[in-house]
């Protein structure tokens, strides 16, 4: 039952991020596609989680949160340098 | 090695996994469909913390039952749970700031509010 329910979550994490990677593609303003990349990182996040329940081991939970961190960094970082035009002031 | 757990706590980790899984793809679905940028700024960083949220407790329950108890999980959890609503308030005053073009039926805080979406079709 679980490696049903673990296929099941990846097809609809892979959809996700499919309809993510559209918005990305269409988004009118720049903010549209910093929202669709910070849609993108957590949804590729949890893959990640699933995936390492799937391989049964605890190491992509590293990599899970080095992308957590960076990811919203990065956000911040985009988001910041569009309100100010700077980002470090 | 997936197989090997008592039935109740694999259903658990089953319902878990099929919640996050289903508030992330409704969350992205209004990614994609909604008319503005405020109400898409309001799909998907709401379920996609949710989604996550239900996969990390699933896994949190099934690497707990198998291996042991491990922290980085729930160290993923706390901070996805604290950096997205501050990601999200500093979009939306980027959007603010950029004066986005908004529909009818979102709350506008300039003079005249414009009647159109901003998709171009």
């Amino acid at each position: 039952m679980l490696t049903t329910v673990l296929q099941f979550a990846f097809f609809m994490f892979s959809v996700a991020l499919l309809l993510n990677l559209l918005r990305f593609f269409r988004g009118p303003d720049l903010l549209d596609r910093i929202l669709a990349l910070d849609t993108i990182y957590i949804n590729s996040l949890a893959l990640l989680i699933l995936l390492g329940m799937w391989h049964h081991t605890s190491f992509y939970f590293e990599a899970a949160l080095l992308i957590a961190m960076l990811g919203f960094i990065g956000t911040v970082a985009a988001a910041k340098f569009l309100l100010r035009g700077d980002i470090i002031e | 090695m997936l197989d090997t757990l008592p039935f109740w706590l694999e259903l658990t980790i089953c319902f878990f996994i099929v919640l996050g899984a289903c508030f992330a793809l409704i969350g992205s679905i209004g990614l994609l469909r909604l008319p503005d940028f405020m109400t898409r700024l309001h799909a998907p960083t709401k379920n996609t913390t949710m989604g996550v949220g239900g996969v990390i407790l699933g896994s949190l329950i099934y690497f707990g039952a198998t291996t042991g108890f491990n922290i980085h999980e729930l160290l993923i959890a706390i901070f996805l749970f604290l950096t997205a609503p501050i990601s999200a308030h500093l979009l939306a005053k980027a959007g603010m700031h950029r004066q986005l073009k908004l529909t009818e039926n979102t709350r506008d805080l300039r003079k005249k509010p414009e009647q159109f979406s901003d998709e171009q079709s």
